[in-house]
């Protein structure tokens, strides 16, 4: 892969120009979803993308006394990692058989960037509220990391021990992994931690927007905002499609394939949503001991499941 | 109309500041996210932060207590930002005109953009300023 495409990849396609607009309108599919719910009519489909625009001609303003280094930088740095880890995955969905070894963790390290970033900026603002959001976060970190990389070894164990995305993904290609006992459980697991890693609720103590008004993004304004919010539109995409392609087959290449596989995103979309509309806020102790007690004896279970071939 | 002006009339970011209203004003602005009027269609959402928002909504009278602060909620806003004085405290200081506590009205401490006048305003006239504010942004008005 020359440079010019690896830059192609990352900027324009599948990169943060077709994942940015994904990502606003899979954002639409939640507040359409969430108003439906709710007996609702909801926004129209352009909102999201009008929301952003409109970022750009606000002020954007620098609290006294925050780091503008960290705090305009962290914006820009969730950006990238959120990019970066959508382009892995979604390389190895459209052209089937790419990618290097050891792209699948990467995309593990990557998609913590975003929470990292948020965590530094939220510090980096001196505001109280958005320390709080950020201690908040890092102890979400650290509750939804452990379960995850357990659930995430599971397609790799059941694939053969690879550790490449295109690999795990031919190797469903007869059967997904979410056709077995332990690829069920694995699969639950990576869907609370993906609601967790979005920060939806019941998992958003870190940004409640009701209880300390938005956490870490509570100071940024105008175009800083804007960079947190393509972030998270570019995650609403990359992590259900992750997830997709973890256990679920991926997307198909031919027509009806590709249709079936946006099929799978949306489904996995819905069912964030209906979890985020269902739930109350969790407490951070709660959503620790949630996460560290039976999410994660499901995962090992489903890890010792995938060890006997189940 | 540039496209400047219509995008920002698209999407409206609300902060809502209670300066000391009795929460009948601020009840009436959450029925207009309810199904009956469901304001979201047009883009409009309650935000948490005030460096979020496009609209300073105040409620009730300004005391001496919260003159000062709603004053610096306004330097806080990133602006365009517009200011609603809602409900006859907010509009005028209503009842407590007299009060020792209540020395100035919103509009003598921060320039007010539109007024909704009632004792709660009636959703629809909530929707009525929203169209004008709308059409004021948009330069119609």
């Amino acid at each position: 892969m020359s440079v010019w495409a690896a830059f192609f990849a990352f900027l324009i396609f599948p990169g943060f120009l077709f994942a940015s607009v994904a990502g606003l309108l899979a954002g639409w599919i939640d507040r359409k979803v969430t108003a439906r719910l709710q007996w609702r009519v909801g926004p129209p489909w352009y909102q999201n993308f009008i929301d952003v625009a409109k970022l750009f001609y606000k002020e954007t303003i620098l609290p006294k006394g925050a780091l503008p280094a960290f705090f305009f930088g962290m914006p820009l740095l969730a950006l990238a990692g959120a990019t970066l880890a959508t382009t892995i995955v979604l390389y190895s969905c459209f052209y089937p058989g790419n990618g290097f070894v050891g792209d699948f963790i990467a995309i593990v390290y990557l998609a913590l960037l975003p929470s990292v970033a948020l965590m530094f900026g939220g510090t980096a603002s001196a505001n109280p509220l958005a320390t709080l959001g950020a201690s908040r976060e890092m102890k979400l970190i650290l509750s939804y990391e452990l379960p995850f990389i357990l659930a995430s070894s599971v397609p790799i164990l059941k694939s053969g021990y690879s550790i490449r995305l295109a690999d795990i993904l031919v190797a469903q290609q007869g059967r997904p992994f979410i056709a077995s006992v332990s690829g069920v459980l694995a699969f639950l697991v990576a869907l609370l931690v993906i609601q967790a890693k979005l920060g939806f609720v019941p998992f958003d103590a870190a940004e409640a927007e009701t209880e300390i008004m938005a956490g870490p993004y509570i100071e940024y304004s105008g175009k800083a905002l804007a960079m947190w919010k393509l972030a998270k539109a570019v995650l609403t995409v990359g992590l259900p499609m992750l997830l997709v392609s973890m256990f679920w087959g991926g997307l198909g290449m031919t027509p009806l394939g590709m249709l079936a596989g946006l099929g799978k995103y949306v489904v996995v979309l819905v069912l964030v949503i209906l979890i985020k509309n269902t739930n109350p806020r969790v407490r951070i102790d709660q959503a620790l001991r949630f996460f560290w007690g039976p999410v994660t004896i499901m995962a090992v279970v489903s890890v010792v499941l995938a060890l006997l071939g189940k | 109309m540039g496209l400047k002006e219509n995008i920002l009339s698209r999407s409206i970011y609300v902060f809502h500041a209670s300066s000391g209203s009795c929460n009948n004003c601020d009840i009436e602005i959450i029925d207009c996210l309810t199904p009956r009027y469901d304001i979201e269609r047009f883009g409009i959402q309650l935000v948490g932060s005030v460096r979020h928002a496009d609209i300073l909504l105040c409620t009730g009278s300004c005391n001496r207590q919260s003159a000062p602060r709603i004053k610096k909620l306004y330097e806080q806003a990133p602006k365009p930002c517009f200011v609603v004085a809602f409900g006859a405290c907010g509009c005028s200081r209503g009842l407590f005109k007299d009060s020792y506590n209540t020395t100035d009205p919103l509009d003598k401490i921060i320039p007010v953009d539109l007024y909704i006048p009632g004792c709660p305003p009636r959703p629809e006239a909530i929707i009525d300023g929203i169209v004008k504010l709308t059409k004021k942004l948009r330069g119609e008005v």
